[in-house]
């Protein structure tokens, strides 16, 4: 067995928490997500999909918003304001997907603790309640998880 | 596992995924899981027939009202579902691990 580097649960009515260690610096775990060029390479979702337009003002107030699209023609987008930034230590943010319509704002507390290998992420999503949690999650799986739907269709 | 196929086509519709999210927080009606969907009552209701058959809901009589509510296997899926969405984020970061390697290539004199 593996160490388990990633964790997902809900917690009480209105939390998602999810954690992921990584073999690199608090440093640039957090440049990964905040500098446009690099969120641009990874946060994609399913092979295929792109990141076309990236903005990331990392600072109180600054703007997010990333526009992903399946070069198919299908796309949505993601639009947020930074909060907080404590550098290389926490981000605080506010997000809501796009789908078209917008979606409950999620606040979300992110921290890069450093550990023995590297670096402890720790995400921490707050929605207004419990039903606005499940929609984000079942939309979530909706949009992440064709891929792996496809493969479990071909498993039965 | 005999109706395995049954789940697999109750859960390939999204409102019926919608429908077992929102039963995840509690029993309901039909009137209450109609409004969320601005769908008829007789077109939930079918969605639910699907559900209960596929043993992944059950139903009470209480008075003229039916509530719902996930069965055992309806959890089981629940909680399979994250186990996708984990999936889904574990592609991003096995990815974003591959950028941070690639970092540490190229400065490998810092510390």
């Amino acid at each position: 067995m593996t160490i388990t580097k990633m964790t997902l649960k809900t917690e009480g009515d209105k939390h998602v928490v999810v954690t992921r260690r990584f073999a690199a610096s608090p440093e640039a775990v957090y440049l990964a997500h905040t500098e446009p060029s690099i969120i641009q390479k990874w946060l994609l979702g399913p092979d295929g999909w792109t990141m076309p337009v990236c903005m990331s003002e990392a600072r109180p107030g600054g703007k997010i918003r990333y526009e992903w699209a399946d070069g198919k023609g299908k796309g949505f987008y993601l639009t947020g304001e930074y909060v907080t930034l404590e550098p290389f230590r926490r981000i605080v943010h506010v997000e809501r997907m796009h789908l078209p319509g917008p979606t409950p704002d999620n606040h979300v507390e992110t921290t890069f603790e450093p550990d023995e290998n590297g670096t402890l992420m720790t995400i921490r999503m707050t929605l207004p309640d419990a039903q606005t949690r499940q929609g984000m999650l079942a939309s979530g799986m909706e949009h992440g998880m064709e891929a792996s739907y496809v493969r479990l269709e071909a498993m039965l | 596992m005999q109706n395995l196929n049954d789940t697999f086509s109750a859960l390939s519709d999204p409102t019926r995924r919608a429908i077992l999210s929102r039963l995840a927080i509690g029993e309901a009606t039909v009137m209450e899981l109609a409004q969320p969907f601005s769908m008829s009552q007789p077109a939930i209701s079918r969605h639910l027939r699907v559900l209960e058959e596929a043993g992944l809901i059950t139903r009470r009589v209480e008075g003229a009202k039916h509530p719902c509510k996930l069965a055992p296997r309806g959890i089981v899926e629940i909680d399979q579902w994250l186990e996708l969405l984990r999936k889904a984020l574990e592609t991003n970061y096995a990815r974003l691990d591959k950028v941070l390697e690639s970092q540490t290539v190229e400065r490998k004199e810092k510390p």
